[in-house]
């Protein structure tokens, strides 16, 4: 492709030959792939000492195969227990893994929360588009209450997941809510993630107009972007909101960001102290 | 990255138990990453790795599971280290999904299934080998593996070195297939020099002249390291030699399950091993592996005494299968008796390879999970023959 017609982070940071997009018409994915390129390239970071890993899902595919750097492109639910093993291998590597409501909310839960705990040095960008998309609509458990999706027909029964008050419950050291809508917010989140020392989450609710938004009715990306913006309450201001007043809002900001020493870390300083 | 094995190893005559003896055995060969989730009767492999590992440089660490612990291993393997997890049978069974990746990304790693006694929770203390099927068919689809079966405490050290070795030559997971009898067995055994132990480094690609071919060279292409500027791409999708992602030809579906086949059969000759004793003039050969073998070679001594003319063969290389070996053990006896500790497991394949040259029975022990009694195998041998 002609390189006058592509972003300029593109030319900087994406792999050759890897310019084609998977994602769907409109899916937020590309939003929130620029937003970690810039804020990689606000940072000056440099691109062979981070490694990109995630999981399966619409979301996976935003590091692999278009990030220019070591991408570890895993089964699904189960990135961060990947992206554990290489940076206790090698704390000095930068490790960030994408991931979505189905790999990270559902099947790969456990590993999402003992990551936390562990507080391993790892940001992880988790895309909320509230549906499973690559597979075609099914219900997640991110899917609000009453919704219709392929499999749940009659409207979901189920309650979704708060994902930054289950990560921070766990014992993570910086977690943060922002949609698709939130660009700048969300480009300053990532830069204190991917310098933060302890285990750094980043929810962002994004858009699926293809499937979730077939289901909600509504199919204009743009529309969709709006109503993330009309509904989102800052963390501060929903603090004296009350339960009912927040139904069907997104409280969005940072919720924690604390200083606490990070599991490869730790272990290096007993590698220290043992080999003295 | 040296073991520092000499620094907290001794040469000389150990008294130990076969687990611990595993985890001597990775150190020597210079595993650097151990992740682990509690099960019996592996667990003492993990509790000395905790204490070996820091004193030279690895890390040890227990996972939520073993999905996780084989994951984190694939993770470390990528990131420049020699990796390892242990288990037992239902952890086997949880690692399976993330073995086929590690087939299917070439990443090097051991796996050591301690095996216990029957399904689901079964018996946990209890020996059995339940898992041979498991170690070649148990993820999904169609892929190459290499399982080896240690019968004695020094092959727990051996064995888990020769695993490693393998894993980092051909790029593959290897399967270490003990069980809870060789785990817990207590024998002495000896640790030569480490100088005098051969240790395989895998192959990294030249920087220089690199075309960034990682994947799919049935030659075995060289294993790129995470944070020196390769800018790999891993991925279990259907790939190319460059590990890009290509799931719309189909003809890149063939290409990824020959090549991986391939990169086995081709090198079989190099990686298979048996053992065989008395098969010169043996009219009956007994086919066998890992504990079962330590009362085979007993029983053909005491027939051996009463005139019934036994030998045996011993499978060190479960998988890739060694079909050559047994057949001339086949050609040579007319007879194979293959015992294990089940209901019938290699010895399908060794019907398979060998029931044109020799007659095939089966001998599980009386009871699973139980030794076989010498005197059982002898008189089924004196009764059958």
């Amino acid at each position: 492709m002609d390189q006058k017609h592509v972003h300029p982070l593109l030319v900087k940071y994406a792999r050759i030959g890897a310019y084609k997009q998977p994602h769907c018409p409109g899916c937020g994915n590309g939003i929130v792939a620029q937003c970690m390129l810039r804020a990689i390239d606000e940072l000056k970071l440099d691109m062979d000492k981070i490694v990109f890993a995630s999981g399966i899902g619409c979301s996976s595919w935003i590091p692999s195969p278009l990030f220019n750097a070591d991408v570890l492109h895993t089964t699904h639910g189960r990135s961060l227990a990947f992206a554990t093993g290489v940076k206790l291998s090698n704390p000095e590597l930068r490790v960030v893994v994408f991931t979505g409501d189905g790999d990270s909310a559902a099947i790969g839960g456990n590993h999402l929360i003992q990551a936390a705990r562990k507080n391993i040095e790892i940001l992880t960008v988790l895309v909320n588009n509230r549906i499973y998309g690559m597979t075609g609509g099914q219900v997640a458990p991110t899917t609000p209450h009453g919704v219709k999706t392929k499999t749940t027909p009659y409207g979901n029964l189920e309650y979704p997941f708060d994902l930054c008050k289950l990560v921070e419950a766990a014992g993570a050291s910086y977690v943060a809510r922002w949609t698709t809508f939130h660009t700048r917010q969300l480009v300053s989140s990532m830069k204190k993630g991917l310098l933060k020392k302890g285990f750094s989450f980043i929810e962002v609710i994004s858009q699926c107009p293809v499937q979730y938004g077939t289901f909600v009715g509504i199919r204009d990306p743009a529309e969709m972007l709006h109503i993330f913006r009309k509904i989102s309450v800052p963390f501060e201001k929903a603090k004296n909101m009350s339960r009912e007043e927040l139904e069907g809002k997104i409280v969005i900001g940072e919720f924690v960001d604390i200083e606490r020493t990070g599991l490869a870390e730790a272990y290096q300083r007993l590698l220290e102290m043992m080999n003295l | 990255m040296s073991s520092g094995a000499n620094k907290i190893i001794e040469p000389g005559t150990h008294f130990l138990m076969g687990n611990e003896a595993c985890a001597l055995g990775a150190v020597v060969a210079g595993c650097k990453f151990f992740a682990f989730y509690p099960i019996t009767p592996a667990n003492e492999i993990a509790e000395y790795m905790s204490v070996l590992l820091p004193k030279v440089k690895g890390i040890y660490i227990q996972m939520e599971d073993e999905i996780s612990s084989i994951a984190s291993v694939i993770g470390a393997s990528w990131a420049g280290r020699k990796a390892m997890t242990a288990t037992s049978g239902p952890g086997f069974t949880l690692m399976q999904e993330n073995i086929g990746y590690a087939v299917a990304t070439e990443t090097p790693c051991v796996i050591v299934d301690v095996q216990r006694c029957g399904p689901s929770t079964g018996t946990p203390p209890l020996p059995m080998q339940g898992d041979v099927y498991q170690a070649k068919y148990g993820s999904h689809s169609e892929y190459p593996i290499i399982a080896l079966a240690p019968s004695s405490v020094k092959e727990m050290f051996t064995l888990t070195i020769e695993s490693f070795n393998l894993a980092e030559k051909y790029r593959t997971p290897v399967i270490l297939l003990s069980d809870a009898l060789v785990g817990h067995l207590m024998e002495t055994f000896e640790i030569p020099d480490l100088s005098q132990i051969e240790i395989v480094e895998r192959k990294k690609p030249d920087k220089e002249t690199s075309d960034a071919k990682y994947f799919l060279d049935e030659d075995v292409a060289p294993m790129p390291v995470f944070g020196c500027g390769y800018k790999a791409h891993v991925t279990g999708s259907t790939h190319d030699e460059k590990g890009l992602r290509n799931v719309e030809d189909p003809v890149y579906v063939d290409k990824v399950v020959r090549a991986l086949h391939r990169k086995i059969e081709k090198h079989k000759e190099n990686i298979v091993k048996v053992e065989t004793k008395f098969l010169d003039d043996a009219e009956i050969a007994l086919l066998t592996y890992g504990s079962v073998a330590r009362t085979a070679i007993h029983v053909v001594n005491q027939a051996r005494k009463t005139g019934i003319k036994v030998g045996i063969i011993r499978l060190i290389t479960l998988w890739p299968f060694p079909d050559v070996q047994v057949q001339s053990a086949a050609r040579k006896t007319g007879r194979i008796v293959v015992m294990e500790n089940n209901l019938g497991q290699v010895v399908n394949k060794v019907s398979e390879v060998a029931a044109k040259y020799a007659d095939v029975k089966f001998l599980p022990p009386r009871i699973i999970g139980s030794l076989h009694e010498p005197e059982y195998v002898i008189n089924f041998l004196k009764e059958v023959y």
